[in-house]
């Protein structure tokens, strides 16, 4: 059979396979890189459970061939954690139990983090408009989007906290509200 | 699922590409966004031999407005549909109806030109490009042949597309003064396909009558198709809700809807019926509002 070299970056880590043209970009990431916290879930594009990033963007992996991916950065759930510190929306479904069993957590926390990116202070509304393609069988959702509330605003605040270091370090009096204004 | 086994070639230009689907005539699939090819080759309801991916030919999935037209590029995503700033500021139909297309993956990958060569009966997009009597563009080495919308969707997952050619671009009406448009889909739930869809435009005249109007139907026949009827109906017409449920009525009539999991061949029916009232007085409401 007749094989591709792709050479990609996956969790701003160079990776190179030899794959066939038909494998899909999940078993590639499951089954020869070894990441399985990406998860299959429907294996039909329907559930979201296999829900990467491509480029930054938002992307079912079930729904893409590895060769598509050749030359495109990837990124995971496993990339998500700062080594022992979680990603705030990871600490934010463990905070807000927006899991139940877990399985479908990783996808919903892939479409979550472009969600933010894409909108960092998303309405209730239009969080659940975002994660519209990522199905969860246990929590209602209820946890889940509260999780995603907070990682929001913990993402705002930190992103208004590099402003207060500053003018920490100018001498300036600093007051304790600003970082809290997300 | 695994799907079988296939070639796959990522060419630099549409030429190539051209070249590629001459050669390979009848073999070959063109590759776009790929979440309606994917998941029909991973069920192995299609088995083509060689994938044509067209993600590296840049210059397809330009938005812009000529003089008379608004031109969408064919790898133009659904979300770059929803969010450009001409469409936001002019096109609320068509904002609506990129808006409500799969799920937010879907509309990140997915493109107008993938979705309309695809096919699906149940797809959104024809809806519009029947209604606005749109033309879509096909490239082939021979040259570009442009091909109405109404001439386009033949039948299930069956356009007038030859093997050889590739779509290229969309183009419709500027939309003028006194003009509005509008989609109308019934999803059981976030990212089905419609179980009905309607697009309507409307054009007002001087007198406040209706001076044009298209209605696209998706869902509800073998292949998305113009309700003709209904139009022939509404033309030279005030809007008035009367008028709206007359013409409901005859595009219902003009359905073909197959009972199944998502309903009645009667509920169908009367969903698009219903549906073709919504999109009229939104419609209507945009054109009137359009000064």
């Amino acid at each position: 059979m007749t094989t591709q070299h792709v050479t990609l970056t996956v969790n701003g880590e160079a990776r190179e396979a030899d794959v066939e043209p038909r494998l899909l970009l999940v078993h590639l990431l499951r089954d020869v890189f070894g990441l399985t916290g990406t998860h299959i879930g429907c294996d039909t594009s329907h559930c979201g459970a296999c829900t990467v990033h491509v480029d930054g963007v938002s992307a079912k992996s079930c729904t893409m061939l590895a060769v598509q991916a050749d030359g495109h950065e990837i990124k995971t759930i496993e990339g998500m954690a700062d080594g022992a510190n979680l990603h705030p929306l990871q600490q934010a479904f463990w905070d807000q139990h927006g899991l139940q069993c877990g399985f479908c957590t990783p996808g919903m926390i892939m479409q979550a983090a472009w969600l933010l990116d894409e909108n960092p202070e998303p309405s209730e509304a239009e969080i659940r408009e975002g994660i519209g393609g990522n199905l969860c069988r246990c929590t209602g959702y209820v946890n889940i989007v509260k999780a995603i509330q907070q990682a929001a605003g913990e993402l705002s605040a930190a992103e208004s906290a590099p402003v207060v270091a500053a003018a920490t370090t100018e001498g300036q009096a600093v007051t304790a509200e600003p970082a809290a204004a997300g | 699922m695994i799907p079988g086994q296939f070639d796959y070639v990522r060419p630099g230009d549409i030429d190539q590409a051209l070249m590629i689907l001459r050669e390979r005539e009848g073999e070959a699939k063109l590759l776009s966004g790929g979440y309606s090819l994917i998941p029909l080759i991973k069920l192995r309801l299609a088995q083509p031999t060689v994938l044509v991916d067209l993600r590296d030919i840049g210059g397809l999935d330009g938005i812009t407005e000529t003089d008379d037209e608004l031109r969408i590029g064919a790898r133009a995503t659904h979300r770059q549909i929803h969010e450009h700033p001409i469409i936001v500021d002019r096109y609320p139909g068509t904002r609506e109806l990129a808006g409500h297309i799969g799920d937010p993956q879907v509309r990140n990958w997915g493109t107008i030109g993938g979705s309309i060569a695809h096919a699906d009966p149940a797809s959104d997009w024809p809806a519009m490009l029947l209604a606005l009597r749109a033309t879509i563009v096909c490239r082939s080495e021979g040259g570009e042949r442009l091909v109405k919308a109404r001439d386009f969707f033949l039948d299930t997952f069956t356009t007038a597309l030859q093997p050889t050619e590739v779509i290229t671009e969309i183009r419709s009406p500027r939309r003028p003064m006194h003009a509005g448009g509008a989609y109308t889909k019934l999803e059981r739930k976030v990212g089905d396909f419609a179980t009905c869809g309607v697009a309507a435009a409307v054009g007002l005249g001087d007198d406040g009558r209706i001076s044009w109007v298209g209605i696209g139907i998706t869902a509800v026949a073998d292949a998305p198709f113009a309700a003709t009827h209904a139009e022939a109906a509404l033309k030279g017409a005030h809007p008035t809700e009367a008028m709206f449920h007359q013409a409901a009525a005859a595009a219902a009539a003009q359905t073909r809807p197959a009972a199944d999991v998502r309903g009645s061949v009667e509920y169908k029916q009367a969903m698009a019926a219903e549906m073709t009232v919504r999109s009229l007085r939104r419609a209507v409401e945009r054109a009137q509002a359009y000064v």
